[in-house]
């Protein structure tokens, strides 16, 4: 551990991946301060430029836009009533109802600490359960693999924003799009049409930059929306009054917000905005002035401004362990951690210790800079809200079509990142979610090769799957999910007719 | 008036050289006068584009040109083979041949083989091991091809590749030459070793085979250990792990393999050029370091001996792949 850190240290503090760090932080900055440009699209354009990078200031690079964005995200909320990404939906009405009170530096201030505290909460927790929890699955089969697999889908269904049923279709379509190309295990060819650019499936990156950054470009020019007056700005003196008495008295609230954030975080498909609705609900239910809530009262924005940045960091722990993403950002990250080398699995801990060390170091690093940065955001938030979004449409294009190309330098990644770009803006607009069908396409190889392996070990005997006790009872727990609310309204139902 | 005169004299030369290159394409004598495309076949990233990168920078050091690496990948290793052999063979692209050309025109996934390239010169090849779990009982590799001759049909599971990778053809290559039909252990595919390897430690499967490189972590770690190598020679990172001539008195021999080729038809005298640049690389103190450090075998076969050696790795793939089934 000792070794690791030594060795970690000057991966992070060189010129280089601190140079990196701030970059993304100011975009990370400017992307959330913009309504409807989401953290997620900002990573997903990051992608191809990481390419050139180091490991280290790659994965940096992604964490510090990622933390940024969803911090930023809190400034048009308070000063324009729009979230800037959807992480800070939950506590609209409380921030901009302190911004109509005149308290408007009072809620950026809550924002920008708790946005820290919960950041740093979480990356502690991954520093220290990720590499336990990797020493566990070292003992894990394919067996456990795939209940963990399935397990993670079903949780990402379930939680997600939006209808089971609707979830479960982008979810489809999603392993759908990931049987294209030579199956894992014979290596027999599906869906290639005589194609032989989707011998090896459907580009992941380009399907992502598409998938994220088409409907976003497309909504701006249709909808054309007009870029609204910031009002008042924010004076060095407003935000820090009576911030201390606040934060001191609410300090129980941070922590249950970093708590429930990161738990969150670590199931899979479910992210900060998840995170920050439950600690915001919870809030409000544990709260002696429940009243409040909504009108502009800061108790729920201490919860839910520690919760999403929390749970950001939360996500990261299955994607290091089980390459398992948590969220639609940590989905992206892993396929540029296999681009690295640093292919996520317990193995990594052992064969990339130093490299692994200095990803977590930089995501401390990353969340203290949200306070300095933060702040200086805050004081130009003004500027940074009169920036005309359909200007940018066109800049995010041109790095949509030149990312897609460079990754293997052929024109069918910018085919594949325009079909489906305009797929996932058809799905948006039909309000089918956008985020299962990526959860798909990374975790369907995964389920599909570990469900193959382990028939093939058992040579075809399905009980061979609850053989050994923790597949057992992932197994278990799985099955539990899909059927006891079905059978819990049967019951309910037969109850009813009997009456 | 000097000046003028000077410029209208380069023009001049310019004007004649390019009159020079048009009317003889295959310029050896000058060559390199460009950069050299250099196109890996795998990802950025992995062990081949690590080597590739490695190999870049000191040829450009060499020949004062850049060497630009570009990956082509897909097609498990066919889009970037193919693009080697049918680029222009006026020696401005070469490549990195893997192993894999050998299996993949056997499983009909292209009609290119190791005899569509001019072979420049092989700079790596690791032997497979055969890896069992620390906690299991076999002790020698005879030990274990006791039990797997004594097992039921498919009673016995083996990782490491992808069916018909590398670590599978060195598996039932290994049973073939031991008398022991090839499926008789029933093969658990997996991407890549590590995957097949994790299996292994938690006890997924019997035993696995992959490269010392490959194995090095778990090795580490205490959770597997090698049994043999499947070559003549020990290796000389891990010279305690006996060779499985040595052990059984078999010389079956298998492992991958990553040399620098050309398409073919490039003129002679560039591949001679190639070879000579190529084989004080091979002895740099910094790519030897470089390529210990990663744990790969360094080595240095060129031209004809190299094209026997793809020849003979070719042979070899195909025979196993057929006493398999997988091809016909």
């Amino acid at each position: 551990m000792i070794d690791n850190i030594a060795g970690a240290l000057p991966l992070v503090f060189n010129y280089t991946t601190l140079g990196v760090i701030l970059a993304c932080a100011l975009f990370g900055l400017f992307v959330g301060a913009i309504p409807g440009l989401s953290a997620t699209m900002a990573t997903a354009i990051l992608v191809p430029i990481t390419f050139f990078m180091d490991p280290v200031p790659a994965i940096a690079a992604i964490v510090t836009t990622a933390a940024m964005a969803i911090f930023a995200s809190d400034i048009p909320t308070a000063l324009l009533r729009i979230p800037g990404t959807a992480a800070s939906a939950a506590y609209v009405n409380d921030m901009n109802g302190l911004a109509v009170k005149g308290k408007v530096g009072h809620a950026l201030g809550i924002s920008v600490f708790c946005a820290a505290f919960g950041g740093v909460f979480g990356s502690l927790v991954l520093i220290f359960a990720a590499p336990k929890l990797a020493l566990v699955s070292l003992n894990f089969t394919s067996t456990e693999y795939f209940w963990l697999a399935l397990l993670g889908l079903t949780a990402a269904v379930m939680l997600g924003t939006g209808s089971v049923l609707k979830s479960l279709l982008s979810l489809g379509l999603g392993l759908l799009i990931a049987t294209v190309g030579l199956d894992s295990t014979a290596g027999y060819p599906r869906f290639v049409f005589g194609i032989d650019a989707v011998i090896s499936g459907v580009a992941f990156v380009p399907a992502l930059i598409g998938m994220f950054a088409i409907p976003e470009i497309i909504r701006t020019l249709v909808h054309k929306e007009s870029t609204e007056k910031a009002p008042a700005h924010v004076s060095v003196r407003s935000l820090f009054s009576g911030l201390g008495s606040t934060l001191y008295r609410y300090k129980g609230n941070a922590l249950r917000g970093s708590l429930i954030g990161n738990i969150v975080g670590i199931l899979p498909g479910a992210g900060s905005d998840i995170g920050s609705w439950i600690s915001y609900a919870v809030s409000k239910k544990f709260s002696r002035q429940p009243e409040k809530y909504g009108t502009g009262h800061d108790e729920g924005l201490v919860d839910a401004c520690s919760a999403n940045n929390s749970a950001l960091s939360g996500a990261y722990v299955p994607a290091m362990v089980f390459g398992i993403p948590g969220d639609s950002i940590t989905a992206i990250v892993i396929g540029v951690l296999y681009a690295k080398g640093l292919n996520p699995g317990p193995l990594v801990f052992i064969t990339k210790g130093v490299e692994v060390t200095a990803v977590f170091i930089t995501f401390l690093v990353a969340n203290l800079l949200i306070i300095p940065l933060g702040l200086i955001a805050i004081f130009a938030s003004r500027r940074l809200l009169q920036v005309d979004k359909t200007l940018l449409a066109p800049f995010i294009l041109i790095f949509a079509i030149a990312g897609s190309y460079a990754i293997d330098n052929t024109y069918t990644g910018i085919v594949i990142m325009l079909v489906l770009g305009l797929l996932a803006y058809f799905m948006e607009e039909n309000g089918l979610p956008i985020a299962p069908v990526i959860l798909g396409l990374v975790m369907g190889p995964m389920l599909e090769s570990n469900l193959i392996t382990s028939l093939i070990k058992s040579d075809g005997n399905m009980l061979d799957f609850f053989s050994r006790p923790i597949a057992a009872t992932l197994g278990v727990l799985t099955l539990c999910i899909w059927f006891v609310p079905v059978i819990l309204r049967l019951v309910r139902k037969t109850r009813k007719t009997d009456d | 008036m000097t000046r003028s005169i000077k410029s209208r004299c380069c023009y001049a030369l310019g004007a004649a050289s390019l009159v020079m290159l048009t009317s003889s394409p295959l310029h050896a004598d000058s060559w390199p006068e460009k950069p050299v495309t250099l196109i890996v076949p795998w990802g950025a990233g992995g062990g081949t584009d690590a080597t590739a990168r490695m190999l870049s920078t000191l040829l450009e050091e060499s020949f004062g040109v850049p060497f630009p690496v570009v990956n082509r990948t897909g097609g498990s290793g066919v889009i970037g083979h193919s693009a080697i052999a049918n680029a222009s063979p006026d020696g401005y692209t070469i490549g990195v041949a893997t192993l894999e050309i050998g299996g993949m025109h056997y499983q009909g996934l292209t009609d290119i083989t190791y005899q569509d390239y001019s072979p420049i010169g092989l700079y790596n090849a690791d032997p497979v091991a055969v890896f069992v779990s620390s906690r299991s009982d076999y002790d020698s590799v005879e030990d274990l091809l006791s039990t797997i001759r004594s097992s039921e049909h498919r009673e016995l599971k083996a990782s490491g590749s992808a069916q018909g990778g590398v670590n599978h053809i060195a598996e039932a290559g290994m049973l073939l030459a031991s008398d022991i039909a090839a499926d008789k252990v029933a093969w658990v595919p997996s991407e890549g070793a590590a995957p097949g390897l994790q299996d292994l430690a938690a006890g997924g499967v019997d035993f696995a085979t992959a490269s010392m490189p490959e194995g090095r972590a778990l090795m580490d770690a205490g959770l597997i250990k090698p049994l043999v190598l499947l070559n003549t020679e020990r290796s000389t990172s891990s010279p305690e792990v006996p060779t499985f001539e040595e052990e059984t008195g078999n010389d079956w021999s298998f492992g991958s393999w990553r040399g620098l080729v050309a398409p073919a038809g490039v003129d002679e005298e560039i591949i001679t050029t190639l070879q000579a640049h190529m084989s004080d690389i091979v002895n740099d103190p910094a790519y030897l370091e470089f390529m210990e450090n990663r744990g790969y075998a360094t080595q240095w076969l060129e031209g004809d001996e190299f094209m026997e050696f793809m020849q003979n790795s070719d042979q070899r793939i195909g025979e196993t792949l057929k006493s398999l089934g997988i091809v016909e």
